[in-house]
């Protein structure tokens, strides 16, 4: 087959922990389609390739870019850049690019608390003081990518065109961006406005969930492992499980539910939610069977972790996105980059 | 709002003041027709309830540049709407619990029931809140994520997924391939 012809694949990782690619690699046998039909240009996890290699292509000659992960490091936003200039299509896949996942939870901590925790704590050997934007051989190549103060999302630091939530997206759903994207790219389709969400669904986890659902009244929470007999068919909030199905977008098929855990929001926040977290909050407090500000108190000292509660996910695409510790840092020498 | 202060001029807190239509909104009301002073630096937005606060209203305050939020409803029991004002309080005491990790000392997110007869009562519970405020200085949210490139620009919405992104498709071509993509420093 002729790879001129071909539409041109890349697909990198940011901040991201890999999964997002191993997800592109679970479609099954749909793999071998995606092989027969794109031309991969860029994919560090199945192919080598360079970075000169990508700067020397021209503007906007890969036709799609999947791009996984947040933008921590100065290498991370270089690459966010680069693959914007050479993309037509570049969809921030996966919930780190979208939303900034679990490794925006960092935005929580002040950047030098966390450098001084990965590089200086009692169970690292760094002899040299190394810390990212140093020089690991003085004298010689190359230098550890800088730290900026916050975790940034993809849109956040370029434009992007489309969405593809999830921690990691499911494979049904993959192949159905893919399959989307390839009619659109062949002239076969037309593809939904610029900024839309692909593979997810209109509405809520709750809508896909095959258990029981009655009218909640929430008299404590509790973790799922404190908890010896869970009815099996019975919503999990109403066991006091929290919950976050009931704010989280639809799209996985309640996998996590239907198992028997409670949902974690990996999905992101629903359709026409400004701040998931927020949405949330509203959904467990409208159950929680409190009428004074005491019971209240009392049902959410179940709640071991509020925030990592509802902002597990979306903390980086929050409406305040980090903590004024975090924020504070970025004036000064962990400033823009 | 408070972004930059000039040295000689002295910190004015903005405290947005969420108010029921039914009860602390007449009761700021009757405080202006009673000719009761209160700190000019709150501002008040009138909702049919306290129960509509969404804690969206107020995390979106914080973010735009308020230096507190005051929520304001009916006393317990006494809702218009039977008790929508204690999905407020449950609201408020939740957000309560996530302000810590964020910096946000609890002093900026109050709330007050008043009734609308104590037009007195929330005028001191505003100038109190203003105080307390004062003595906490600026929250700045807006200069500090501006400092950390932060960046808004057109298609892209600053927080959230972009409003109505999932509806049906556009006709046309490739958007990314027919748009110049934009590069941000």
């Amino acid at each position: 087959m002729s790879g001129e012809a071909r539409p041109t694949f890349a697909m990198y990782g940011a901040g991201s922990c890999g999964g997002c690619d191993i997800a592109v690699l679970n479609v099954h046998e749909k793999i071998l389609e995606i092989g027969a039909a794109f031309e991969v240009v860029l994919w560090p996890v199945v192919m080598d390739a360079k970075y000169r290699d990508l700067e020397a292509r021209p503007d906007s000659s890969i036709d799609l870019t999947l791009f996984s992960g947040g933008i921590r490091t100065d290498e991370n936003a270089d690459l966010a850049r680069l693959l914007r200039r050479k993309t037509k299509l570049l969809v921030a896949f996966g919930s780190c690019a979208g939303e900034g996942c679990i490794p925006g939870l960092a935005n929580l901590t002040p950047p030098a608390e966390i450098l001084d925790t990965v590089y200086e704590t009692v169970s690292t050997e760094n002899p040299d003081h190394l810390r990212p934007g140093t020089q690991p051989n003085p004298g010689g190549p190359g230098q550890l990518a800088g730290f900026a103060a916050v975790l940034r999302t993809l849109d956040q630091v370029v434009d992007v065109d489309y969405f593809v939530p999830g921690c990691p997206p499911e494979s049904p759903r993959i192949a159905e961006v893919l399959d989307l994207a390839l009619a659109a790219l062949r002239g076969g389709e037309d593809l939904p406005p610029r900024g839309a969400v692909l593979g997810a669904g209109e509405s809520t986890v709750c809508d896909e969930c095959a258990r029981t659902r009655n009218v909640k009244q929430i008299a404590g929470f509790r973790r799922i492992q404190e908890i010896d007999h869970l009815d099996p068919t019975l919503c999990l909030l109403e066991q006091g499980i929290p919950c976050n199905g009931a704010a989280t977008a639809s799209g996985c098929g309640a996998l996590c539910p239907t198992a028997g855990a409670q949902c974690v929001g990996c999905y992101g926040p629903v359709a026409g939610a400004i701040d998931g977290g927020a949405r949330l909050m509203s959904a467990f407090a409208s159950v929680a069977q409190a009428r004074t500000a005491e019971e209240m108190d009392r049902i959410l000292d179940g709640l071991v972790d509020p925030i990592g509660q509802f902002y597990r996910f979306g903390l980086a695409k929050s409406l305040l996105r980090a903590s004024r510790s975090a924020w504070a840092a970025a004036g000064g020498e962990w400033g823009r980059r | 709002m408070s972004g930059e202060q000039v040295a000689s001029e002295p910190f004015e807190p903005v405290v947005i003041g969420f108010t029921c239509n039914w009860c602390s909104y007449r009761a700021a009301d009757l405080a202006g027709t009673a000719r009761i002073k209160y700190a000019p630096n709150v501002r008040l937005i009138r909702l049919m309830c306290s129960g509509r606060l969404d804690p969206t209203f107020i995390l979106d305050a914080l973010a735009r540049g308020a230096d507190g939020v005051l929520i304001s409803g009916c006393h317990p029991g006494e809702c218009h709407y039977v008790d929508q004002n204690l999905n407020t309080l449950r609201r408020f005491r939740m957000l309560e619990r996530i302000l810590p990790a964020l910096g946000i000392e609890p002093q900026r997110v109050q709330l007050v029931w008043a009734s609308a007869a104590e037009g007195t009562q929330l005028a001191h519970e505003i100038d109190r809140m203003v105080e307390e405020v004062r003595g906490l200085g600026p929250l700045d949210w807006p200069a500090r994520m501006a400092a950390a490139g932060g960046r808004t620009g057109p298609g892209v919405s600053p927080v959230g997924w972009p409003a109505g992104s999932r509806g049906e498709p556009e006709p046309g071509a490739i958007k990314g391939a027919t748009e110049p993509p934009g590069v941000h420093a």
